[in-house]
């Protein structure tokens, strides 16, 4: 709206200029230059413009996109799985990292509560795994406590091993379903603030 | 006991090959009473025109009790009476009668040796131009065996197992009948049997939670068992008089045994403090006054036993520390002497039986991956879910003998519960 006001206003000054010489008949080159050049100014100018909206635009778009990328990192952390040892709860030293990550982003997003699934491998009892499943995630959900997230914001479950993620009977497949899932209860998990620095 | 072995164990291989797991040779740990190969009473069971799928039945029956060596090769001449010289010859010390009867079948067991009936009764069990009445002559069989060994066979019995779909199955001890009893769509878990044999209780998983529901098997309404309306319940268990159901209640705080009264749809009792160790699995003792159960006390889980009140908790199970494997999924026998559970060797789990009063561990299986015990009716056989078919499947083995059978069913199977005896 406004470039094109502006090239109105260009053209009327030219207009304006032309009509206050007297006319003479060599003069028709100068007045055609005047005329091209008039044109090629007003053509720069709108080329100028739309290049600087493109680039906000393209500016935009980068900037959309990063902060897109950080959401998603930020989901992908608060929401990724830890693991466990066979027939073990404890936190692995090797899975701290993660966690206090979570703990840190939860800090950051008081209204996001987070739901801790427990799980275990096929082996041994399907009755004991679910109890197994339910010390995982409360080892995790007590983790979170002594970093500070509010005990009410964290629901616990156990699957047990009747959620294995990978197929297969072997050490491999077995590793990866000795987890905790976490999954996001309340608030947007999509729009999570990044923790402070 | 004087006999040909070569002539009469004909239809003993057949019978076994049907079985098939036969004499399954990594089975042959013999755990509660001593085994002599050929002690066991000859029993031959005569041709019956008309009642040949009933005859079926009550052979296979007997087969599966493991206290008869099956004798065949001769039968009664047609219209002629029963050879009692030619049977006696063969290893026979009873003959088995089927007899068309109104409205029914009539079986006499005569004992080959005085020439005479010992025993017969008849039941409406095969009417003619009806279908046979499995259970019936479950029955039936089951009160031969008694009349010959003095305590009866397990036949006329159910089992309830989990399925691959998430739903609860009912099946005959034979295999037969196989029929879902929760519905489809819906998760289950932890079957057990009400004494009556006419209820089940099971959890119906929601979310990572669940109830444990009293079903009845006539499709009845269910009713939630006390206690069990919020958190994770599983492990159900049915005190002996039916008045009572145990579970274990998975909370934040981890897992203990409760038990709700069922017969008042009230109150529910709070039977160990874990803290920070789980408790799961409750099994009652046949007179109802201890219970059986798993606990994480001492690191890995083990077996104890406790009052049905919760007092006096110990080890009912010994184990090393740190060295005995991981002990899960007990269940009393019907007799009150034993406790079968399963117990990992090597990683691997196998079915393991402790006598209550001496605290004895043996083992019972090995080779494969074998787990969640349950007792026949009989206190002598055990089905048990192993992977050595290469799927999890349902497996019996009597513990006297060592021997082996599968009880095929279509898909995988879980957590079986094996029922008492039925009644009509």
């Amino acid at each position: 709206m406004r470039v094109a006001h502006m090239v109105g206003l260009v053209a009327a000054a030219a207009i304006v200029a032309a009509c206050g010489k007297k006319p003479e008949p060599e003069a028709v080159t100068p007045v055609a230059d005047t005329a091209a050049a008039n044109a090629r100014a007003r053509q720069d100018s709108i080329d100028a413009a739309r290049r600087r909206a493109e680039e906000e635009a393209a500016r935009r778009r980068a900037e959309e996109e990063r902060l897109a990328g950080e959401r998603a990192a930020l989901k992908s952390d608060l929401t990724s799985a830890i693991h466990f040892d066979y027939d073990q709860a404890q936190v692995r030293g090797d899975d701290q990292a993660n966690l206090d990550r979570k703990a840190a982003i939860l800090q950051a997003n008081p209204d996001v509560k987070v739901r801790i699934a427990g799980n275990a491998d096929e082996r041994g009892s399907d009755e004991y795994n679910l109890a197994l499943g339910n010390r995982r995630a409360a080892a995790a959900k007590r983790y979170l406590q002594n970093k500070g997230i509010d005990a009410g914001r964290m629901e616990i479950v156990s699957y047990g091993e009747e959620r294995p993620i990978a197929q297969g009977s072997d050490e491999a497949a077995y590793a990866q379903n000795r987890r905790d899932d976490f999954e996001v209860t309340a608030g947007n998990a999509d729009s999570l603030a990044a923790p402070n620095r | 006991m004087t006999r040909a072995p070569g002539r009469v164990t004909a239809l003993a291989a057949a019978l076994l090959a049907l079985g098939a797991g036969g004499l399954a040779a990594q089975d042959t740990v013999r755990v509660i009473g001593r085994y002599t190969p050929g002690s066991r009473p000859g029993i031959i069971v005569l041709a019956a025109p008309g009642l040949d799928s009933a005859r079926a039945i009550v052979q296979r029956d007997l087969d599966y009790s493991d206290r008869f060596e099956a004798v065949s090769g001769a039968d009664r001449p047609a219209g002629n009476a029963l050879n009692y010289g030619l049977y006696k010859s063969m290893g026979a010390t009873y003959a088995l009668e089927l007899v068309p009867a109104t409205g029914g079948v009539t079986v006499r067991l005569h004992d080959v040796g005085r020439g005479t009936v010992r025993n017969q009764t008849t039941a409406p069990a095969a009417p003619a131009g009806g279908s046979v009445d499995r259970m019936a002559l479950h029955r039936l069989s089951d009160e031969v065996v008694r009349w010959a060994t003095g305590s009866p066979g397990y036949a006329a019995s159910r089992l309830l197992f989990l399925g691959t779909d998430g739903r609860v199955y009912r099946i005959d001890s034979d295999g037969a009948d196989l029929t879902p009893v929760t519905p489809a769509g819906t998760r289950a878990f932890s079957p057990a049997w009400a004494p009556d044999g006419r209820r089940f209780a099971y959890t119906r998983m929601q979310g990572g939670k669940g109830p444990i529901v009293v079903q009845p098997l006539d499709g009845g309404p269910a009713a939630t068992v006390p206690g069990t309306g919020t958190g994770l319940n599983f492990s159900a268990a049915f005190s002996p008089d039916g008045r009572t159901v145990a579970y274990a209640h998975l909370t934040e705080d981890g897992t203990d045994v409760y038990s709700g009264n069922v017969a008042d749809q009230c109150c529910a009792q709070r039977l160990t403090v874990g803290r920070f160790a789980d408790n799961l699995s409750p099994t009652f003792s046949p007179d109802g006054r201890r219970i059986a159960f798993i606990s994480t006390r001492a690191g890995t889980p083990q077996l104890y036993v406790m009052g049905a009140d919760g007092t006096e908790q110990d080890v009912l199970a010994p184990f090393d520390y740190g060295d005995t494997g991981p002990s899960n999924a007990p269940e009393w026998s019907p007799d009150g002497a034993n406790v079968v559970f399963h117990r990992e060797v090597s990683r691997a789990p196998q079915v393991f039986v402790v006598d209550v009063a001496r605290q004895r561990v043996k083992q019972v299986t090995s080779g494969g991956r074998n787990t969640d015990p349950t007792w026949a009716p009989d206190g002598r056989h055990v089905a048990f879910v192993s992977d050595r078919s290469g799927r999890l499947q349902l497996w019996v083995i009597d513990l006297e003998s060592g021997r082996v059978r599968q009880l095929s069913t279509p898909g995988a199977v879980r957590l079986p519960a094996w029922s008492r005896r039925l009644g009509g």
